[in-house]
């Protein structure tokens, strides 16, 4: 047996009819981001090359066309169509398939999944928070599942679902309960909405700055209050920067962090107090 | 104990060195480090330090305790000021007790080596022409630099 393990790739399903939300569910924008890009580039920071599964009719369609495109292979069919004109199209690599209509999957939600792959079995999933069924959506699909899958639809099956309930399939615990609902009408739309923006301010934190000697008279101030995205000082560094115009490049300084030399790299979090260090002259 | 400290007036090392008496120790080495009247060809009138005090006597402590474990010495003590200093102003004082005076010596020279590497201290010359600027900080942005050459050389006393 070949020891060899297939590469992963993305596969964002955006070829739903949407019938219940009466709009393309692709382009539905939460946080200022329509929900297809979003999922893109969301599998982009965890497997290598992703592409956009769409019907025949779709391709022209300008939030879909702006992606690497794969076309089901036969039209009318459901997701599974999606998952097996992947397979045709690369048929060595396992696929990491993640419907758009998911707008709570996080960087979380793919890492753990990846990091807990089984390529020996037909697929890895979560279960189903709602109905304790593997969820087909949010999972990597193995080559091996391809031939499976023929069969399994030459029998007459399309749900994808029961396909991963009737084979082999590592069966990961979901890491949040609402990890993987997704959202078919209006209604869920809004209430995702609002969700989504009342969990927003722990994306930017409260950081504060105190300045010291040539960065305090180049800021002109002593200290601020910050509401920042930057996840590190570095970042925080290179934010400042842009503002300030500090003449002292990062290289020459060092960092504090509540009071404490630090490392450039650490994660900050919110409350957090930052010094950023000039080249010294005491004595 | 307090191994460190900042005055943020001029400060008597004198009362500090009575801080350090001890009936087993039979030697006292002391630094004073003194605002000079020029820096790099420059005339300096006055000076200023500015310090980021809390990580600066947390750093400041560690360097002493480092000194009190390297070798056997009885007690240690580093005063800096802060703040508006002339010419001529006591800037840094550090003083050792021991046994022996070659080790009062070596912590002494330890002490005031690692202040001024590793202490969040910045300094500000003002000179005759009107002009000012932080040492280390400004006119050799970019230039390579190597902390412990850089630094002594640009030294204010020694």
């Amino acid at each position: 047996m070949s020891s060899e393990v297939a590469p992963i790739y993305g596969l964002i399903l955006a070829g739903g009819a949407s019938a219940r939300m009466h709009r393309d569910k692709a382009a539905l924008a939460y946080l200022g981001k329509n929900q297809l890009d979003r999922a893109y580039e969301l599998a982009c920071r965890h497997v290598p090359r992703v592409f956009v599964s769409v019907r025949a009719d779709q391709v022209n369609e300008p939030t879909r066309a702006q992606h690497p495109l794969i076309v089901d292979s036969i039209a009318g069919g459901g997701p599974i169509v999606g998952i097996r004109s992947a397979f045709s199209a690369m048929p060595q690599a396992a696929w990491l398939v993640l419907a758009c209509d998911l707008p709570f999957v996080t960087d979380a939600v793919l890492d753990h999944l990846v990091i807990s792959r089984d390529p020996a079995q037909a697929a890895t999933a979560y279960r189903s928070a709602h109905d304790g069924l593997p969820e087909p959506l949010c999972a990597i699909w193995e080559p091996a599942a391809a031939a499976l899958l023929e069969s399994y639809e030459a029998g007459g099956h399309s749900c994808p679902r029961k396909f991963l309930t009737n084979h082999r399939v590592k069966i990961l615990e979901p890491l949040d309960k609402r990890a993987l609902d997704n959202v078919n009408t209006p209604a869920e739309y809004t209430q995702a909405l609002e969700s989504l923006e009342a969990a927003r301010p722990t994306d930017r934190m409260r950081i504060k700055v105190h300045y010291y000697a040539l960065l305090r008279e180049q800021a002109g101030r002593s200290e601020e209050i910050l509401d920042t995205a930057a996840a590190t000082p570095a970042d925080l560094y290179a934010e400042l920067n842009s503002r300030y115009r500090f003449s002292l490049p990062r290289e020459q300084l060092k960092v504090a962090v509540n009071t404490e030399f630090s490392e450039w790299s650490r994660m900050l979090t919110a409350g957090d107090s930052v010094v950023f260090i000039p080249p010294v002259a005491g004595g | 104990m307090m191994f460190f400290r900042f005055h943020d007036t001029p400060f008597d090392a004198g009362a500090a060195r009575l801080e350090l008496l001890d009936a087993s120790a039979g030697g006292y080495a002391s630094f004073e480090g003194w605002v000079r009247d020029h820096n790099e060809g420059l005339a300096v009138t006055r000076l200023e330090y500015e310090a980021f005090e809390d990580l600066a006597v947390k750093e400041g402590e560690r360097i002493v305790r480092e000194a009190l474990q390297r070798s056997p010495i009885k007690h240690a003590l580093c005063l800096h000021r802060v703040g508006e200093l002339a010419v001529g102003d006591l800037a840094v004082w550090v003083g050792v007790s021991a046994a022996h005076r070659g080790e009062a010596f070596d912590a002494c020279r330890y002490i005031i080596d690692e202040v001024k590497h590793r202490l969040p201290i910045w300094k500000k010359e003002h000179y005759v022409d009107g002009n000012s600027g932080w040492v280390n900080c400004e006119g050799c942005a970019g230039a390579p630099r190597h902390a412990a050459t850089h630094v002594h050389a640009r030294d204010t006393h020694e």
